[in-house]
C-alpha cells in the first residue's frame, strides 16, 4: 500500500478517467441546462394540460433503477435503436459506446435534480416583481434577464452544481448504455468499479475516490461563493 | 373629454366585475371594502388583467377596446403603478430601481420625494414609508400618462402616512397627471380625491365629484358607521393661539376647528362624520359645541336598523347627519325644513383635514 502511494501520484489511465469524467459531466450539464430551464419554468409557472404527466416523466430517471434508464437509452439511441439507427444513417451520429453517449446518460440522470433545484429558484421569485417590471415598460426578455434570472440565480447555481456532481458520479445508466471503454467511456465511477474487480488495485481506487471527493467539494464551495456574490444583498 | 374612461366587465374568481368610470383630471379614488374588486380595476388599466369586454382609455388614448380588438400589452401602456407592497427590486439599489422605467424629470422627482440620500441603499434596508416614496418616484420617472396607486399607504402607520400625504397633495395640485387611487380608508380619500367612485362586490355603484357623492344619503349602506361623512372645502380664517383653534369659512357659515390648519386665506377640506352631527329644530343655546350651522334638509334615508341618514345643505355645502329613526320622527324632519346642525369641534380629527 505504502509503495503504491509513493508512486507517481496518478497513473496515465487514472488521469484519462478523470479528464473524461470532467468532459462528460461538463457537456451533460451544458446539454441538460436549456431544456431544464424551460421545463422548470413550465412546471413552476405555466398551467397547461399534461403538466402532471410532464412532472412524472421528468422525475422518472430519479426513481427508475439506473440500469433500466440505461437500457431504455440503449433501446432508443443504440445503433439499432428507434432513433439511434436513424441518427447513425442520416446524421452519422452514434451515441452508444461513445463518450457522447456517456454525456447523454449523465444528462438524463442529472436532469430531474437540475429541474427540481431550478424550479425552486423560480418559485422563490415573486411574480409581482415581474409584473412591476412589465408596468415599467420592460418586455418579456428584459423582465427575465433583469428580474427573474438574478433572483432565481441561487436555485440555478444549485441546479448546475448538483447536476454536475450527479453527472460526474453517474454509474448505472452509463455502464449499461456505453460500458467502460478506456479512453472513450471509462469515467471515474466505471473505472473504480472496474478496478475493484481486479485484486491489488486498491491504491488506484483510493486515488480515484479521493479525486471524486475533491471535485465534489470544490464544486460545492464554488457554488457557495458565486451564489453569495449574486444573491440579493441583504 | 374624460382624462380616464373605463367601461369593462370581467369574470373573476368570486364574482363578476362591472366597472364604469368617467373621470376628469385629478385624483379619482376607488373606494370599497377589501375584496370588492378595486385592485382588479386597476390591474385592468395597467394591462395585468384582461377584461372580457369593454374599453379603457386614458387621456384619449385607447389602451383596451374589445370591440376594436385593441389590447395594448402592459409594457406599452405608459402607466405608473405604485403597488401596496411597493414591489421594489430587491437585488438593485434604490437608484437602479428608480431609473428602471426611465429617467424622466429625475432630478426634480428625486428632490420632491427626498430620495437623494437613499440612492445607494438596498430596498431591504428602507423603512415602509421610504419604500413607498421610492416606488412613487420609480412610477413617476417612467413619465406615465396615468398614475395607478393601489392602497399605497395601507401598510404604513399613521406617522408614515402623514409623511407621504403632502407629496400626493402636491402631485394632485402641481401636475396634470390623472391618478387612479384605490383605498378603503375614507379619511385618505376625503383628503386626496377629486372624483370618487364607489365599488361594491365588483360593481361601480356611483361616480361623481367627491363632495357631491359623500353628501348623498343613498350611499350610506356602503359605508361603515364611522366612515359616512361629507367633505366641505373652506377658507382658513384666523388662528387663536391661546385656545389653539382655527376658523374656517364655508359657504354655509364658519366652523371652529382644533389646531393650526394653514395660512389664512388657504383652502382646506374638512371631513365631517355623519354621526358627529346633532340636529335641532330650534337654534340651540348654552351648548359646549362651538359649531352650529343653519341648514336645510334635502332628503332622509331610512335604512335597516334604528338609524336614519339626513341629507343637509348649509349655503352651497351639502353634508350628512346620522340620527335615530325615532329622532327623525320626533323632530318631524322633512325635505325643505330648516334645522340647526351642531358639530362638535373636537370630532374633526387632524387626519380629516387636508389642503
Amino acid at each position: 500500500m505504502a509503495a503504491e502511494l509513493s508512486a507517481p501520484w496518478l497513473a496515465p489511465e487514472e488521469w484519462q478517467a478523470v479528464r473524461l469524467s470532467l468532459k462528460v459531466a461538463f457537456w451533460a450539464v451544458v446539454a441538460a441546462l436549456p431544456p431544464g430551464l424551460i421545463v422548470a419554468h413550465a412546471l413552476a409557472r405555466w398551467r397547461f394540460p399534461g403538466r402532471g404527466l410532464l412532472n412524472v416523466i421528468v422525475h422518472l430517471p430519479l426513481v427508475l433503477p439506473p440500469v433500466v434508464t440505461g437500457y431504455i437509452l440503449l433501446v432508443v439511441f443504440g445503433r439499432r435503436g428507434i432513433l439511434g439507427a436513424w441518427m447513425a444513417d442520416t446524421l452519422g451520429l452514434v451515441l452508444a459506446f461513445r463518450w457522447t453517449g456517456a454525456a447523454v446518460a449523465a444528462a438524463v440522470m442529472a436532469f430531474p435534480l437540475m429541474v427540481r433545484a431550478i424550479r425552486q429558484g423560480i418559485e422563490s421569485v415573486d411574480p409581482g416583481l415581474e409584473q412591476a417590471a412589465a408596468t415599467l415598460g420592460a418586455g418579456r426578455v428584459r423582465v427575465w434577464l433583469s428580474v427573474t434570472l438574478p433572483l432565481m440565480a441561487p436555485g440555478l447555481i444549485a441546479g448546475i452544481v448538483i447536476g454536475f456532481a450527479k453527472a460526474l458520479g453517474e454509474f448505472g445508466a452509463t455502464m449499461t448504455f456505453v460500458a467502460a471503454i478506456p479512453g472513450e467511456t471509462r469515467t471515474i465511477s466505471t473505472a473504480i468499479h472496474g478496478l475493484l474487480q481486479v485484486p491489488g488495485q486498491e491504491g488506484a481506487v483510493v486515488h480515484l475516490a479521493l479525486i471524486s471527493v475533491v471535485l465534489a467539494t470544490g464544486a460545492l464551495a464554488l457554488s457557495e461563493v458565486v451564489s453569495r456574490k449574486l444573491g440579493p444583498g441583504r | 373629454m374624460s382624462a380616464l374612461s373605463i367601461a369593462i366587465t370581467a369574470r373573476l374568481g368570486g364574482f363578476d366585475l362591472a366597472a364604469e368610470i368617467e373621470a376628469p383630471a385629478g385624483i379619482t379614488a376607488l373606494f370599497g371594502r377589501s375584496g370588492s374588486g378595486k385592485t382588479s380595476v386597476v390591474n385592468a388599466v395597467a394591462g395585468l388583467l384582461r377584461p372580457d369586454a369593454g374599453h379603457i382609455s386614458v387621456g384619449g388614448h385607447r389602451l383596451f377596446d374589445s370591440a376594436a380588438g385593441i389590447d395594448l400589452p402592459a409594457p406599452r401602456r405608459r402607466v405608473g403603478y405604485v403597488f401596496q407592497d411597493a414591489r421594489l427590486f430587491p437585488h438593485m439599489t434604490v437608484g437602479r430601481n428608480l431609473s428602471y422605467g426611465g429617467r424622466h424629470d429625475a432630478d426634480r422627482i428625486i428632490a420632491m420625494l427626498g430620495l437623494a440620500q437613499l440612492l445607494d441603499r438596498r430596498p431591504a434596508s428602507l423603512s415602509g414609508g421610504e419604500r413607498q416614496r421610492v416606488a412613487l418616484g420609480r412610477a413617476l420617472m417612467r413619465n406615465p400618462g396615468i398614475l395607478l396607486m393601489d392602497e399605497p399607504l395601507a401598510a404604513l402607520d399613521a406617522g408614515r402616512k402623514a409623511e407621504i400625504m403632502p407629496y400626493l397633495e402636491r402631485l394632485r395640485d402641481e401636475t396634470r397627471l390623472p391618478v387612479l387611487y384605490v383605498s378603503h380608508d375614507i379619511s385618505e380619500v376625503a383628503r386626496l380625491a377629486t372624483t370618487l367612485a364607489l365599488i361594491d362586490r365588483g360593481r361601480v355603484t356611483r361616480v361623481g365629484p367627491l363632495a357631491e357623492v359623500l353628501a348623498d344619503p343613498s350611499i350610506a349602506p356602503q359605508f361603515g358607521k364611522r366612515d359616512l361623512g361629507a367633505v366641505m372645502a373652506g377658507e382658513v380664517g384666523g388662528h387663536d393661539p391661546i385656545d389653539d383653534l382655527s376658523e374656517v369659512r364655508f359657504s354655509g357659515g364658519v366652523l371652529v376647528l382644533p389646531g393650526r390648519l394653514g395660512a389664512p386665506g388657504s383652502t382646506v377640506r374638512v371631513r365631517i362624520a355623519a354621526q358627529d352631527v346633532i340636529l335641532s329644530r330650534t337654534r340651540p343655546e348654552g351648548l359646549s359645541a362651538l359649531n352650529v350651522l343653519e341648514a336645510e334638509v334635502t332628503g332622509i334615508r331610512f335604512g335597516e336598523g334604528p338609524g336614519a341618514v339626513v341629507g343637509l345643505r348649509a349655503g352651497a355645502a351639502p353634508f350628512l347627519a346620522r340620527v335615530t329613526r325615532r329622532s327623525a320622527r320626533v323632530l318631524e324632519l322633512g325635505e325643505g325644513q330648516t334645522v340647526f346642525a351642531i358639530i362638535k369641534t373636537v370630532s374633526v380629527a387632524p387626519g380629516d383635514v387636508g389642503s
